[in-house]
């Protein structure tokens, strides 16, 4: 297996992910069968061909650099799970 | 006139016009269908009948008073329904992107496609099935519940774009938004039996779709007709200064001329996209319309996309990676679901780890290694060399012709369950949909037949980037040679 159960349990601290221990074994495993099948790309030789991040041809749409209004403190919080005095609510950060 | 919701949308437009049919007559047709058949299908996660209700009456006021005293004539949209995939935001309309995690979020402004329809003065009918953040072929990995295929209700509509797909074939909407990051709005028009575009990269503002794949996301539309999603593309393609990576280009009309002449048309057949293993009847189908094109004067020639095959790793390297990257920003602080904890670790991690379903979390991970250190250049940085390969197939092939086409799915519909846990299986459901996203090419799907049960057949067409005018003129051509695309359900 390519992935095992220690490097699972790493990427998922990586990515802030709470997973259970059957979920650990299932990725594992799952992760590690695609992993295996996307190995045939490693065949293939690159030298020397760039990558692609973007399809778009090389230049930027920019808006001028203006203020501008945005949304309101009030449309803001009004998805928030927890609001205090105008300010986000989360468990203590330092002791 | 006998049922409304067969009317194409330049038809209704027409009717609404000319003062035959109103607004509200056509918007309860729709919410009337809905009632009857939506508990059957579930292609919505989220209804808005009120809304809809007050925008028709709306609508047919400014109707009412531009006949009256005249002036600037209205948007042919003016009054006519819309179904938009839940990942595009709606102000005010709850958008959950499937997901339990924004279960109760409320976006508060539209998103620039929205916003240009219902300026247009569209009217909203409600949000659509999707699977989680999109990303499933099936609509499957939806947390409320799996969208049915009208054809056959034991099957999927396809994905992620479902719902939308669901809705058009079973006429709960004349038409519906989606968003294609691999195909999912070509896959599900084909297994429903619609039209489905997915325009070039940089075509149509991502502006307020909720992103996935930020190299990848396109906005696309999913239709009965070419001459239907050529209407709405006139309307929400062009620049937009909320969006960088949309281009400032200027939008041609895109309606098709009446012509079905193809002469000088020349056709690319990929080799690459007729595999071992495909069911004969796609095929057939398949090879049937590109004779059918060659009838109307068009050219076909062999052509190759030698990189096609790994067309699928490279996308699943780098969807997933853009998704982790994305999907970072719901950790219960802001806005969505949290899971309470004593820390604001804990927080981050129970609240992911809950309120994502398992094909988010896989995604998640997949991305996070492969981006990871030590990894990177194995397979993130390898999979955006590939992709390059890959577009310059494309690059490459389109010298020699003017459009590709090719099967969208390597089989019809399957049945609800199918491939089970089975990951690997689904992703192999886009091997033929994941090459014009990686290109960053516009596609579109219509129905070319059927198969021995009954259920769709498509096929897409592939052009240079921003050709988007070529693909709906040609399938229109198709259409007016051909009568799958109206075709219905039959039990409905």
């Amino acid at each position: 297996m390519s992935l095992d159960l220690e490097t699972v349990r790493h990427i998922a601290d990586l990515a802030r992910l709470y997973l259970t221990a059957e979920e650990q074994a299932r990725f594992a495993e799952q992760l590690s069968a695609i992993l295996d099948y996307f190995a045939q790309l490693q065949t293939l030789d690159t030298t020397g061909i760039p990558p692609t991040s973007s399809v778009l041809p090389p230049r930027s749409m920019l808006r001028p650099d203006e203020s501008r209004p945005g949304l309101s403190r009030e449309e803001l919080f009004l998805n928030a799970p927890q609001v205090e005095a105008d300010q986000f609510r989360v468990p203590l950060v330092l002791e | 006139m006998t049922d409304l919701t067969e009317l194409s949308l330049s038809q209704a437009a027409a009717a609404i016009q000319a003062g035959e049919l109103s607004s509200l007559e056509l918007t309860k047709a729709y919410l009337e269908r809905i009632e009857r058949h939506e508990p059957d299908l579930h292609a919505y996660i989220t209804l808005t009948p009120e809304l809809a209700l007050a925008k028709a009456g709306e609508a047919d006021r400014r109707l009412q008073s531009w006949r009256k005293l005249g002036g600037e004539p209205p948007s042919p949209l003016l009054g006519i329904p819309l179904a938009v995939k839940d990942v595009l935001c709606v102000a005010g309309v709850r958008c959950t992107c499937g997901s339990r995690i924004l279960e109760n979020f409320v976006p508060p402004y539209h998103a620039t496609a929205v916003e240009r329809l219902l300026q247009a003065g569209m009217v909203l009918l409600g949000k659509t099935n999707t699977d989680e953040f999109a990303m499933g072929s099936s609509t499957e990995n939806s947390a409320y519940g799996v969208t049915r295929n009208p054809w056959d209700r034991e099957r999927v509509p396809g994905g992620s774009s479902g719902g939308s797909a669901a809705a058009v074939a079973a006429r709960l909407a004349p038409v519906a938004l989606g968003t294609d990051t691999g195909g999912s709005v070509r896959h599900p028009a084909a297994f429903c039996g619609v039209s489905g575009l997915k325009p070039t990269y940089g075509r149509v503002s991502r502006y307020g779709l909720v992103a996935f794949g930020s190299s990848l996301d396109t906005v696309g539309i999913i239709g009965r007709t070419a001459d239907d999603l050529a209407l709405i593309l006139r309307h929400i393609a062009g620049g937009d200064p909320r969006d960088a990576t949309c281009l400032d280009l200027p939008t041609p009309n895109y309606s098709p001329d009446a012509t079905t002449d193809l002469s000088g048309l020349r056709i690319g057949v990929p080799l690459e996209y007729f595999i071992a293993g495909m069911q004969p009847q796609v095929e057939g189908a398949v090879r049937a319309a590109i004779h059918t094109l060659e009838e109307l004067g068009a050219m076909a020639q062999e052509v190759s996309l030698p990189h096609t095959r790994y067309a699928l790793p490279v996308y699943y390297l780098i969807a997933p990676a853009e998704a982790s990257a994305n999907l970072a920003r719901y950790d219960g602080v802001r806005y969505g679901a949290r899971q309470p904890a004593d820390s604001l670790w804990e927080l981050f991690r129970r609240t992911r780890g809950e309120k994502f379903g398992a094909e988010v979390k896989r995604r998640i991970m997949l991305g996070t290694y492969a981006l990871s250190a030590g990894y990177y250049d194995a397979y993130y940085g390898q999979a955006q060399k590939v992709r390059t390969l890959i577009k310059q197939d494309f690059e490459r092939a389109l010298q020699a012709v003017d459009v590709i086409a090719a099967p969208v799915t390597p089989t019809t519909a399957f049945k609800i369950g199918a491939h089970g846990d089975d990951p690997l299986a689904m992703y192999l459901e886009d091997i033929f949909t994941l090459p014009a996203n990686l290109a960053g090419v516009p596609g579109l799907a219509f129905p070319v037949g059927f198969d021995a049960q009954g259920l769709p057949v498509g096929m897409q067409l592939m052009s240079a980037p921003f050709r988007e005018d070529l693909l709906l003129q040609i399938a229109h051509a198709y259409q007016q040679a051909t009568d799958w695309h109206r075709r219905r359900p039959p039990v409905l």
